[in-house]
Protein backbone atom coordinates (compact mmCIF):
# COMPACT_ATOMS: atom_id res chain seq x y z
CA UNK A 1 0.00 0.00 0.00
CA UNK A 2 3.32 2.14 -0.12
CA UNK A 3 1.74 3.85 -3.37
CA UNK A 4 -1.25 5.55 -1.47
CA UNK A 5 1.36 8.14 0.40
CA UNK A 6 2.19 9.05 -3.38
CA UNK A 7 -0.69 10.08 -4.15
CA UNK A 8 -1.11 14.10 -4.50
CA UNK A 9 -3.91 13.84 -2.00
CA UNK A 10 -3.93 17.88 -1.65
CA UNK A 11 -4.38 17.88 -6.05
CA UNK A 12 -6.73 15.38 -6.41
CA UNK A 13 -9.11 17.14 -3.56
CA UNK A 14 -8.50 20.37 -5.63
CA UNK A 15 -8.63 19.46 -9.07
CA UNK A 16 -12.35 17.40 -8.28
CA UNK A 17 -13.06 20.74 -6.38
CA UNK A 18 -12.51 22.45 -9.09
CA UNK A 19 -14.20 20.48 -12.06
CA UNK A 20 -17.31 20.55 -9.39
CA UNK A 21 -17.62 24.30 -10.53
CA UNK A 22 -18.53 23.05 -13.49
CA UNK A 23 -20.84 20.46 -12.55
CA UNK A 24 -22.74 23.02 -10.65
CA UNK A 25 -22.60 25.94 -13.85
CA UNK A 26 -24.38 22.68 -15.41
CA UNK A 27 -26.75 22.40 -12.72
CA UNK A 28 -27.95 25.78 -12.66
CA UNK A 29 -29.89 25.78 -16.05
CA UNK A 30 -31.53 21.95 -14.96
CA UNK A 31 -32.31 23.02 -11.49
CA UNK A 32 -34.30 26.68 -12.45
CA UNK A 33 -36.35 24.79 -14.59
CA UNK A 34 -37.17 22.19 -12.40
CA UNK A 35 -37.77 24.45 -9.07
CA UNK A 36 -39.50 27.10 -11.37
CA UNK A 37 -41.85 24.95 -13.21
CA UNK A 38 -41.17 21.54 -12.22
CA UNK A 39 -40.07 20.97 -15.52
CA UNK A 40 -37.14 17.90 -16.12
CA UNK A 41 -35.49 18.91 -18.92
CA UNK A 42 -34.18 15.80 -20.05
CA UNK A 43 -32.64 17.77 -23.63
CA UNK A 44 -30.43 20.04 -20.72
CA UNK A 45 -26.84 17.82 -21.46
CA UNK A 46 -27.84 18.38 -25.30
CA UNK A 47 -28.41 22.10 -24.81
CA UNK A 48 -25.00 22.41 -23.45
CA UNK A 49 -23.28 20.52 -26.40
CA UNK A 50 -25.50 22.81 -29.13
CA UNK A 51 -24.27 26.13 -27.02
CA UNK A 52 -20.63 24.26 -27.52
CA UNK A 53 -21.40 24.28 -31.09
CA UNK A 54 -23.22 27.28 -31.40
CA UNK A 55 -20.03 29.17 -29.62
CA UNK A 56 -17.55 27.01 -32.20
CA UNK A 57 -19.40 28.54 -35.08
CA UNK A 58 -19.11 32.18 -33.48
CA UNK A 59 -15.54 31.93 -33.08
CA UNK A 60 -14.90 30.07 -36.54
CA UNK A 61 -16.86 32.95 -37.78
CA UNK A 62 -15.41 36.16 -36.28
CA UNK A 63 -11.98 34.84 -35.14
CA UNK A 64 -12.57 36.33 -31.35
CA UNK A 65 -11.55 34.50 -28.44
CA UNK A 66 -13.42 31.70 -26.79
CA UNK A 67 -14.02 33.45 -23.62
CA UNK A 68 -15.21 35.98 -25.63
CA UNK A 69 -17.82 34.42 -27.90
CA UNK A 70 -20.01 34.60 -23.99
CA UNK A 71 -21.07 37.68 -24.74
CA UNK A 72 -22.83 36.63 -28.20
CA UNK A 73 -23.67 32.71 -26.96
CA UNK A 74 -25.27 33.89 -23.73
CA UNK A 75 -27.59 36.29 -25.38
CA UNK A 76 -28.63 34.03 -28.09
CA UNK A 77 -29.23 31.64 -25.85
CA UNK A 78 -31.60 33.67 -23.76
CA UNK A 79 -33.87 34.31 -26.77
CA UNK A 80 -33.66 30.58 -27.77
CA UNK A 81 -35.00 29.59 -24.47
CA UNK A 82 -37.47 32.01 -23.90
CA UNK A 83 -38.79 31.09 -27.87
CA UNK A 84 -38.60 27.66 -26.83
CA UNK A 85 -40.65 27.62 -23.85
CA UNK A 86 -43.15 29.97 -25.51
CA UNK A 87 -43.79 28.38 -28.16
CA UNK A 88 -43.61 24.74 -27.05
CA UNK A 89 -43.00 24.28 -23.31
CA UNK A 90 -45.14 25.76 -22.14
CA UNK A 91 -48.00 23.55 -23.64
CA UNK A 92 -46.56 20.69 -22.10
CA UNK A 93 -46.94 22.07 -18.64
CA UNK A 94 -49.75 20.92 -16.61
CA UNK A 95 -50.57 18.87 -13.39
CA UNK A 96 -48.53 15.97 -15.03
CA UNK A 97 -44.78 16.06 -14.79
CA UNK A 98 -44.62 13.21 -17.84
CA UNK A 99 -45.35 15.50 -21.34
CA UNK A 100 -42.54 17.98 -20.51
CA UNK A 101 -40.40 14.58 -19.61
CA UNK A 102 -41.36 12.65 -22.92
CA UNK A 103 -41.20 16.25 -25.30
CA UNK A 104 -37.72 17.08 -24.07
CA UNK A 105 -36.56 13.67 -24.75
CA UNK A 106 -37.27 14.12 -28.31
CA UNK A 107 -35.86 17.61 -28.23
CA UNK A 108 -33.13 15.55 -27.51
CA UNK A 109 -32.75 12.97 -30.06
CA UNK A 110 -33.84 16.04 -32.40
CA UNK A 111 -30.90 18.15 -31.25
CA UNK A 112 -28.06 15.07 -31.46
CA UNK A 113 -28.80 14.06 -34.58
CA UNK A 114 -29.23 17.75 -36.19
CA UNK A 115 -25.85 18.02 -34.41
CA UNK A 116 -24.65 14.85 -36.45
CA UNK A 117 -26.28 15.57 -39.48
CA UNK A 118 -24.31 19.19 -40.01
CA UNK A 119 -21.24 19.02 -37.78
CA UNK A 120 -20.53 14.86 -37.96
CA UNK A 121 -19.30 13.03 -35.44
CA UNK A 122 -15.89 14.74 -35.25
CA UNK A 123 -15.07 15.51 -31.68
CA UNK A 124 -14.20 19.00 -31.38
CA UNK A 125 -12.73 21.86 -29.11
CA UNK A 126 -12.15 25.40 -28.50
CA UNK A 127 -8.98 26.84 -28.47
CA UNK A 128 -8.20 29.16 -25.56
CA UNK A 129 -4.69 29.71 -26.43
CA UNK A 130 -1.82 29.67 -23.62
CA UNK A 131 -4.75 29.95 -20.49
CA UNK A 132 -5.80 26.67 -20.86
CA UNK A 133 -2.19 25.72 -19.90
CA UNK A 134 -1.19 28.39 -17.57
CA UNK A 135 -1.04 27.58 -13.84
CA UNK A 136 0.07 29.09 -10.65
CA UNK A 137 1.54 27.37 -7.23
CA UNK A 138 0.08 27.74 -4.25
CA UNK A 139 1.64 27.83 -1.01
CA UNK A 140 2.18 23.72 -0.31
CA UNK A 141 3.67 23.24 -3.87
CA UNK A 142 0.08 22.42 -4.82
CA UNK A 143 -0.20 23.32 -8.44
CA UNK A 144 -3.80 24.75 -10.09
CA UNK A 145 -4.52 25.53 -13.65
CA UNK A 146 -5.40 28.79 -14.01
CA UNK A 147 -8.37 28.11 -16.78
CA UNK A 148 -10.00 25.41 -14.23
CA UNK A 149 -9.86 28.14 -11.47
CA UNK A 150 -11.53 30.13 -13.32
CA UNK A 151 -14.54 28.06 -14.00
CA UNK A 152 -14.83 27.68 -10.00
CA UNK A 153 -15.07 31.33 -9.84
CA UNK A 154 -17.18 32.24 -12.40
CA UNK A 155 -19.38 29.35 -11.02
CA UNK A 156 -19.17 31.11 -7.54
CA UNK A 157 -20.26 34.26 -8.98
CA UNK A 158 -23.15 32.81 -11.07
CA UNK A 159 -24.38 30.93 -8.30
CA UNK A 160 -24.16 34.41 -6.12
CA UNK A 161 -25.74 36.23 -9.35
CA UNK A 162 -28.65 33.67 -9.14
CA UNK A 163 -28.95 33.98 -5.17
CA UNK A 164 -29.19 37.76 -5.66
CA UNK A 165 -31.65 37.22 -8.97
CA UNK A 166 -34.02 34.87 -6.83
CA UNK A 167 -33.94 36.66 -3.54
CA UNK A 168 -33.46 40.30 -3.71
CA UNK A 169 -35.53 41.43 -7.06
CA UNK A 170 -39.13 41.91 -7.66
CA UNK A 171 -38.70 39.01 -10.52
CA UNK A 172 -37.13 36.60 -8.21
CA UNK A 173 -40.07 37.32 -5.78
CA UNK A 174 -42.20 36.50 -8.80
CA UNK A 175 -40.39 33.25 -9.88
CA UNK A 176 -40.52 31.69 -6.29
CA UNK A 177 -44.23 32.08 -5.81
CA UNK A 178 -44.92 31.07 -9.23
CA UNK A 179 -43.12 27.49 -7.85
CA UNK A 180 -45.35 27.93 -4.96
CA UNK A 181 -48.47 28.13 -6.38
CA UNK A 182 -49.17 29.01 -10.12
CA UNK A 183 -52.36 29.54 -9.92
CA UNK A 184 -52.45 32.06 -6.99
CA UNK A 185 -49.57 34.00 -8.91
CA UNK A 186 -52.04 34.59 -11.54
CA UNK A 187 -54.47 36.64 -9.29
CA UNK A 188 -51.27 38.20 -8.14
CA UNK A 189 -51.04 39.84 -11.81
CA UNK A 190 -47.95 37.21 -12.81
CA UNK A 191 -48.19 36.01 -16.75
CA UNK A 192 -46.89 32.71 -15.66
CA UNK A 193 -46.51 31.78 -19.39
CA UNK A 194 -44.12 34.93 -20.11
CA UNK A 195 -43.01 34.18 -16.43
CA UNK A 196 -41.75 30.84 -17.28
CA UNK A 197 -40.23 31.61 -20.45
CA UNK A 198 -37.73 33.97 -18.91
CA UNK A 199 -37.11 31.12 -16.19
CA UNK A 200 -36.22 28.88 -19.57
CA UNK A 201 -34.18 32.34 -21.07
CA UNK A 202 -32.10 32.34 -18.12
CA UNK A 203 -31.80 28.87 -17.50
CA UNK A 204 -30.05 28.43 -21.22
CA UNK A 205 -28.29 31.44 -20.39
CA UNK A 206 -26.54 29.92 -17.70
CA UNK A 207 -26.22 26.87 -19.59
CA UNK A 208 -24.31 28.75 -22.62
CA UNK A 209 -21.94 30.08 -19.81
CA UNK A 210 -21.14 26.31 -18.47
CA UNK A 211 -21.15 25.46 -22.39
CA UNK A 212 -18.67 27.89 -23.19
CA UNK A 213 -16.10 26.92 -20.14
CA UNK A 214 -16.88 23.13 -20.95
CA UNK A 215 -15.75 23.45 -24.90
CA UNK A 216 -12.15 24.90 -23.99
CA UNK A 217 -11.47 22.54 -20.93
CA UNK A 218 -13.06 18.74 -22.68
CA UNK A 219 -13.60 17.59 -26.24
CA UNK A 220 -17.60 17.35 -27.32
CA UNK A 221 -19.11 15.69 -30.14
CA UNK A 222 -23.03 15.34 -30.64
CA UNK A 223 -23.76 12.17 -28.51
CA UNK A 224 -21.80 14.40 -25.65
CA UNK A 225 -25.11 15.60 -24.09
CA UNK A 226 -26.32 12.49 -22.22
CA UNK A 227 -23.39 11.90 -19.95
CA UNK A 228 -23.51 15.97 -18.68
CA UNK A 229 -27.11 15.55 -18.34
CA UNK A 230 -26.69 12.94 -15.61
CA UNK A 231 -23.40 15.01 -14.32
CA UNK A 232 -25.84 17.97 -13.99
CA UNK A 233 -28.55 15.47 -12.42
CA UNK A 234 -26.29 13.97 -10.04
CA UNK A 235 -24.72 17.77 -8.53
CA UNK A 236 -28.74 18.95 -8.21
CA UNK A 237 -29.42 15.38 -6.55
CA UNK A 238 -26.58 15.09 -3.83
CA UNK A 239 -27.19 19.08 -2.91
CA UNK A 240 -30.95 19.00 -2.37
CA UNK A 241 -33.74 20.07 -4.64
CA UNK A 242 -34.20 23.84 -4.93
CA UNK A 243 -30.89 24.60 -2.96
CA UNK A 244 -28.30 26.81 -4.60
CA UNK A 245 -25.27 26.42 -2.78
CA UNK A 246 -26.28 22.60 -2.44
CA UNK A 247 -25.55 22.23 -5.72
CA UNK A 248 -22.01 23.35 -5.90
CA UNK A 249 -21.31 21.10 -2.38
CA UNK A 250 -22.86 18.18 -4.85
CA UNK A 251 -20.73 19.20 -7.67
CA UNK A 252 -17.70 19.33 -5.73
CA UNK A 253 -18.86 16.16 -3.79
CA UNK A 254 -19.15 14.31 -7.62
CA UNK A 255 -16.11 16.13 -9.08
CA UNK A 256 -13.84 15.07 -5.98
CA UNK A 257 -14.82 11.32 -6.52
CA UNK A 258 -14.50 11.30 -10.20
CA UNK A 259 -10.86 12.66 -8.75
CA UNK A 260 -10.64 9.93 -6.79
CA UNK A 261 -11.68 7.17 -8.87
CA UNK A 262 -9.25 7.58 -11.48
CA UNK A 263 -6.19 8.37 -8.70
CA UNK A 264 -7.15 6.33 -6.42
CA UNK A 265 -10.05 3.36 -7.02
CA UNK A 266 -8.84 2.72 -10.08
CA UNK A 267 -6.03 2.01 -9.10
CA UNK A 268 -6.86 0.39 -6.19
CA UNK A 269 -8.91 -1.81 -7.75
CA UNK A 270 -6.58 -3.02 -10.63
CA UNK A 271 -3.55 -3.96 -8.03
CA UNK A 272 -6.49 -6.01 -6.23
CA UNK A 273 -7.63 -7.63 -8.86
CA UNK A 274 -4.76 -7.57 -11.39
CA UNK A 275 -6.37 -6.26 -14.63
CA UNK A 276 -5.10 -2.97 -16.23
CA UNK A 277 -6.39 0.58 -14.51
CA UNK A 278 -9.15 1.66 -16.60
CA UNK A 279 -10.20 5.17 -17.24
CA UNK A 280 -13.76 4.55 -16.18
CA UNK A 281 -13.71 4.21 -12.71
CA UNK A 282 -13.58 8.09 -12.70
CA UNK A 283 -16.99 8.05 -14.14
CA UNK A 284 -17.90 5.10 -12.45
CA UNK A 285 -16.88 6.49 -8.77
CA UNK A 286 -19.07 9.39 -9.11
CA UNK A 287 -21.93 7.30 -10.04
CA UNK A 288 -21.24 5.15 -6.96
CA UNK A 289 -21.07 8.31 -4.48
CA UNK A 290 -24.28 9.88 -5.90
CA UNK A 291 -26.01 6.36 -5.47
CA UNK A 292 -24.40 6.33 -1.78
CA UNK A 293 -25.48 9.46 -0.67
CA UNK A 294 -29.61 9.00 -2.99
CA UNK A 295 -29.59 6.00 -0.19
CA UNK A 296 -28.13 7.96 2.95
CA UNK A 297 -30.27 10.81 2.27
CA UNK A 298 -32.77 10.27 -0.44
CA UNK A 299 -33.60 14.33 -0.76
CA UNK A 300 -30.16 15.37 -0.73
CA UNK A 301 -27.95 17.37 1.85
CA UNK A 302 -29.74 20.65 1.70
CA UNK A 303 -33.16 20.01 0.35
CA UNK A 304 -35.37 23.40 -0.48
CA UNK A 305 -38.40 21.61 -2.40
CA UNK A 306 -39.88 18.60 -1.10
CA UNK A 307 -42.72 17.64 -4.23
CA UNK B 1 -80.04 50.76 -9.71
CA UNK B 2 -77.61 50.32 -13.10
CA UNK B 3 -76.89 53.86 -13.17
CA UNK B 4 -73.69 56.01 -13.79
CA UNK B 5 -72.45 54.39 -11.07
CA UNK B 6 -71.83 51.14 -11.65
CA UNK B 7 -68.94 49.60 -11.57
CA UNK B 8 -69.30 45.54 -12.55
CA UNK B 9 -71.83 43.55 -13.92
CA UNK B 10 -72.61 40.15 -15.47
CA UNK B 11 -74.80 39.24 -18.00
CA UNK B 12 -75.90 35.50 -18.02
CA UNK B 13 -72.57 34.61 -16.82
CA UNK B 14 -71.98 30.89 -17.18
CA UNK B 15 -68.93 29.15 -15.65
CA UNK B 16 -67.62 25.64 -16.01
CA UNK B 17 -65.42 23.50 -15.08
CA UNK B 18 -64.29 20.80 -18.13
CA UNK B 19 -68.17 19.64 -19.23
CA UNK B 20 -69.30 20.79 -15.82
CA UNK B 21 -71.43 23.25 -15.69
CA UNK B 22 -70.96 25.15 -12.56
CA UNK B 23 -72.38 28.84 -12.90
CA UNK B 24 -76.06 29.33 -14.73
CA UNK B 25 -77.00 32.97 -16.23
CA UNK B 26 -75.74 35.04 -13.35
CA UNK B 27 -77.40 38.35 -13.31
CA UNK B 28 -75.63 40.40 -11.17
CA UNK B 29 -74.29 43.98 -10.48
CA UNK B 30 -72.21 46.25 -8.21
CA UNK B 31 -72.02 49.82 -7.75
CA UNK B 32 -68.72 52.08 -6.59
CA UNK B 33 -68.51 51.93 -3.27
CA UNK B 34 -71.02 49.20 -2.93
CA UNK B 35 -70.23 46.12 -0.52
CA UNK B 36 -72.37 43.46 -1.81
CA UNK B 37 -72.29 39.75 0.17
CA UNK B 38 -72.99 36.65 -1.93
CA UNK B 39 -74.27 33.81 0.25
CA UNK B 40 -74.89 30.36 -0.45
CA UNK B 41 -74.32 26.46 0.74
CA UNK B 42 -71.48 24.50 0.14
CA UNK B 43 -71.25 24.14 -3.11
CA UNK B 44 -73.64 26.28 -4.55
CA UNK B 45 -71.31 28.60 -6.71
CA UNK B 46 -70.11 30.90 -4.70
CA UNK B 47 -66.40 30.37 -5.03
CA UNK B 48 -66.79 29.60 -8.81
CA UNK B 49 -68.35 33.23 -8.88
CA UNK B 50 -65.56 35.43 -7.73
CA UNK B 51 -62.77 32.92 -9.75
CA UNK B 52 -64.94 33.81 -12.87
CA UNK B 53 -64.67 37.61 -11.68
CA UNK B 54 -61.15 37.58 -11.24
CA UNK B 55 -60.35 35.71 -14.76
CA UNK B 56 -59.38 32.10 -13.46
CA UNK B 57 -62.19 30.51 -15.37
CA UNK B 58 -62.77 31.23 -19.12
CA UNK B 59 -66.46 33.45 -19.63
CA UNK B 60 -67.57 34.59 -22.78
CA UNK B 61 -66.04 38.53 -23.33
CA UNK B 62 -69.56 40.39 -23.25
CA UNK B 63 -70.45 38.03 -19.76
CA UNK B 64 -68.52 40.44 -17.31
CA UNK B 65 -68.65 44.17 -17.69
CA UNK B 66 -66.35 46.53 -15.58
CA UNK B 67 -66.65 50.28 -15.79
CA UNK B 68 -67.80 49.93 -19.34
CA UNK B 69 -65.54 47.31 -20.69
CA UNK B 70 -65.88 43.49 -21.45
CA UNK B 71 -63.35 41.86 -19.26
CA UNK B 72 -64.96 38.15 -19.19
CA UNK B 73 -62.03 37.23 -21.65
CA UNK B 74 -59.34 38.71 -19.69
CA UNK B 75 -56.93 36.01 -18.13
CA UNK B 76 -56.44 36.76 -14.09
CA UNK B 77 -53.69 38.71 -14.61
CA UNK B 78 -54.94 40.81 -16.81
CA UNK B 79 -57.60 41.70 -14.47
CA UNK B 80 -55.96 42.29 -11.50
CA UNK B 81 -54.00 45.44 -13.27
CA UNK B 82 -58.00 46.05 -14.18
CA UNK B 83 -58.38 46.64 -10.10
CA UNK B 84 -60.11 43.64 -9.35
CA UNK B 85 -58.07 41.75 -6.72
CA UNK B 86 -59.20 37.82 -4.99
CA UNK B 87 -58.69 36.97 -1.30
CA UNK B 88 -58.88 33.82 -2.16
CA UNK B 89 -60.26 30.86 -0.06
CA UNK B 90 -58.40 29.41 2.31
CA UNK B 91 -56.03 31.99 2.32
CA UNK B 92 -53.37 30.70 -0.13
CA UNK B 93 -49.92 32.45 0.78
CA UNK B 94 -46.74 32.05 -1.01
CA UNK B 95 -44.89 29.56 1.71
CA UNK B 96 -41.33 29.99 0.67
CA UNK B 97 -42.14 33.96 1.14
CA UNK B 98 -42.02 35.68 4.27
CA UNK B 99 -45.31 38.26 5.23
CA UNK B 100 -43.77 41.08 4.09
CA UNK B 101 -42.74 39.52 0.73
CA UNK B 102 -45.94 38.17 0.49
CA UNK B 103 -47.46 41.39 0.99
CA UNK B 104 -45.22 43.00 -2.14
CA UNK B 105 -45.86 40.63 -4.41
CA UNK B 106 -49.87 41.53 -4.23
CA UNK B 107 -48.34 45.02 -4.96
CA UNK B 108 -45.23 44.41 -7.42
CA UNK B 109 -47.64 44.16 -10.53
CA UNK B 110 -50.90 45.84 -9.59
CA UNK B 111 -51.79 49.47 -9.30
CA UNK B 112 -50.28 52.58 -7.99
CA UNK B 113 -52.72 53.98 -5.04
CA UNK B 114 -53.39 54.68 -1.61
CA UNK B 115 -52.24 51.00 -0.50
CA UNK B 116 -48.70 50.47 0.50
CA UNK B 117 -46.88 47.95 2.36
CA UNK B 118 -46.39 50.78 5.04
CA UNK B 119 -50.81 51.13 4.87
CA UNK B 120 -51.22 47.68 5.27
CA UNK B 121 -48.72 47.66 8.18
CA UNK B 122 -51.15 50.13 9.87
CA UNK B 123 -54.26 48.38 9.48
CA UNK B 124 -52.47 44.88 10.50
CA UNK B 125 -49.65 46.02 13.26
CA UNK B 126 -49.20 42.31 13.80
CA UNK B 127 -48.12 41.76 10.15
CA UNK B 128 -45.11 44.43 10.81
CA UNK B 129 -44.04 42.64 13.88
CA UNK B 130 -43.91 39.40 11.94
CA UNK B 131 -42.72 40.95 8.65
CA UNK B 132 -39.37 38.86 8.48
CA UNK B 133 -41.20 35.36 9.50
CA UNK B 134 -42.23 33.24 6.73
CA UNK B 135 -46.01 33.64 6.05
CA UNK B 136 -46.94 30.03 7.57
CA UNK B 137 -45.70 30.58 10.52
CA UNK B 138 -48.86 32.77 11.08
CA UNK B 139 -51.74 31.75 13.16
CA UNK B 140 -55.00 31.17 10.95
CA UNK B 141 -56.21 34.68 11.59
CA UNK B 142 -52.94 36.75 11.01
CA UNK B 143 -52.46 34.53 8.20
CA UNK B 144 -55.94 35.68 6.57
CA UNK B 145 -55.09 38.85 7.19
CA UNK B 146 -51.88 38.73 5.20
CA UNK B 147 -54.33 37.32 2.84
CA UNK B 148 -56.34 40.61 2.81
CA UNK B 149 -53.62 43.15 2.95
CA UNK B 150 -51.87 41.10 -0.28
CA UNK B 151 -54.43 41.76 -1.88
CA UNK B 152 -54.98 45.29 -0.90
CA UNK B 153 -51.37 45.82 -1.94
CA UNK B 154 -52.12 46.07 -5.93
CA UNK B 155 -54.90 48.71 -5.06
CA UNK B 156 -57.75 46.91 -6.12
CA UNK B 157 -61.27 49.14 -7.21
CA UNK B 158 -63.00 45.95 -6.88
CA UNK B 159 -62.25 43.21 -3.58
CA UNK B 160 -63.23 40.06 -3.84
CA UNK B 161 -63.23 37.76 -0.20
CA UNK B 162 -64.08 34.91 -0.46
CA UNK B 163 -64.76 32.80 3.31
CA UNK B 164 -62.35 35.22 4.89
CA UNK B 165 -63.84 33.80 8.28
CA UNK B 166 -63.34 29.71 7.75
CA UNK B 167 -62.13 28.16 10.09
CA UNK B 168 -61.46 31.15 12.83
CA UNK B 169 -62.59 31.73 16.32
CA UNK B 170 -65.50 34.56 16.46
CA UNK B 171 -63.28 37.24 18.15
CA UNK B 172 -60.88 37.15 15.00
CA UNK B 173 -63.74 37.19 13.06
CA UNK B 174 -65.02 40.30 14.14
CA UNK B 175 -61.88 42.29 14.32
CA UNK B 176 -61.64 40.99 10.22
CA UNK B 177 -64.70 42.54 9.59
CA UNK B 178 -64.09 46.47 11.26
CA UNK B 179 -61.04 45.96 9.05
CA UNK B 180 -63.42 45.10 6.02
CA UNK B 181 -65.22 48.52 7.02
CA UNK B 182 -62.17 50.47 7.00
CA UNK B 183 -61.23 49.25 3.81
CA UNK B 184 -64.65 50.02 2.14
CA UNK B 185 -64.57 53.72 4.20
CA UNK B 186 -61.31 54.31 1.43
CA UNK B 187 -63.98 53.51 -0.86
CA UNK B 188 -63.03 50.22 -2.08
CA UNK B 189 -65.83 48.09 -3.62
CA UNK B 190 -66.25 44.64 -2.07
CA UNK B 191 -68.48 41.10 -2.52
CA UNK B 192 -68.18 39.32 0.48
CA UNK B 193 -68.68 35.50 -0.10
CA UNK B 194 -69.58 33.93 3.43
CA UNK B 195 -71.72 30.89 4.67
CA UNK B 196 -72.18 32.71 7.61
CA UNK B 197 -75.12 34.13 6.58
CA UNK B 198 -75.55 36.49 9.27
CA UNK B 199 -71.81 37.79 9.25
CA UNK B 200 -72.63 38.69 5.86
CA UNK B 201 -75.74 40.39 5.99
CA UNK B 202 -75.08 42.79 8.48
CA UNK B 203 -71.63 44.19 6.52
CA UNK B 204 -72.92 43.77 3.07
CA UNK B 205 -76.00 47.07 1.47
CA UNK B 206 -77.38 44.28 -0.68
CA UNK B 207 -76.59 40.24 -0.87
CA UNK B 208 -77.67 38.01 -3.56
CA UNK B 209 -78.40 33.78 -2.64
CA UNK B 210 -76.64 31.38 -5.00
CA UNK B 211 -77.99 27.96 -5.15
CA UNK B 212 -76.92 25.23 -7.22
CA UNK B 213 -75.20 27.59 -9.55
CA UNK B 214 -77.84 29.83 -9.90
CA UNK B 215 -78.80 33.17 -8.13
CA UNK B 216 -81.99 32.23 -6.03
CA UNK B 217 -82.74 35.70 -4.20
CA UNK B 218 -81.23 38.86 -4.16
CA UNK B 219 -82.07 41.88 -2.22
CA UNK B 220 -81.06 44.64 0.24
CA UNK B 221 -79.42 43.26 2.87
CA UNK B 222 -81.36 44.43 5.58
CA UNK B 223 -84.55 44.04 6.46
CA UNK B 224 -85.25 40.47 4.31
CA UNK B 225 -87.57 37.88 6.21
CA UNK B 226 -85.43 34.69 7.66
CA UNK B 227 -87.81 32.21 6.22
CA UNK B 228 -87.45 33.60 2.26
CA UNK B 229 -83.81 33.45 3.03
CA UNK B 230 -83.81 29.91 4.38
CA UNK B 231 -85.62 28.87 0.96
CA UNK B 232 -83.60 30.23 -0.81
CA UNK B 233 -80.26 29.16 0.66
CA UNK B 234 -81.37 25.48 0.75
CA UNK B 235 -83.81 25.93 -1.82
CA UNK B 236 -86.53 24.03 0.38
Amino acid sequence: MNWLTDVDWAGVLIQGTLIGGLYALFAIGLSLAFGIMRLVNIAHGDFIVLCAYVAMIVVNASGMHPLVSIAVVVPLMFVLGYVLQRGLLNFTLGPSILPPLLVTFGLSVIIQNVLLEVFGADTRRLNAGAMETASITLPGDVTVGVFPLLIFVVALVSLGALQYLLYRTRLGRAFRATSDDADTAELMGIDNRHLYSLAMGIALAFTALAAVLFSVRTSFDPASGPINLIFAFEAVIIGGLGSLWGTLVGGIILGVSQSLGSSVVGPLVSLLIGNPVSAQWQILTGHIAFMIILIVKPDGLFPRIRD
Amino acid sequence: MSGADNLLKTKALCAYYGDFQALFDIEFEIDNGETVAVIGANGAGKSTFLRALAGSLETAPDMIRYDGQSIGHLPAHRVLRQGIALVPEGRRLFQSLSVEENLQIGGDFGRRGPWTLKRVFELFPVLAERRAQPATSLSGGQQQMCAIGRALMSNPRLLLCDEISLGLAPVIIRELYERLETISAEGTTLVIVEQDINRALAAADRFYCLQKGRVSLAGPAQGVERQSITAAYFGI
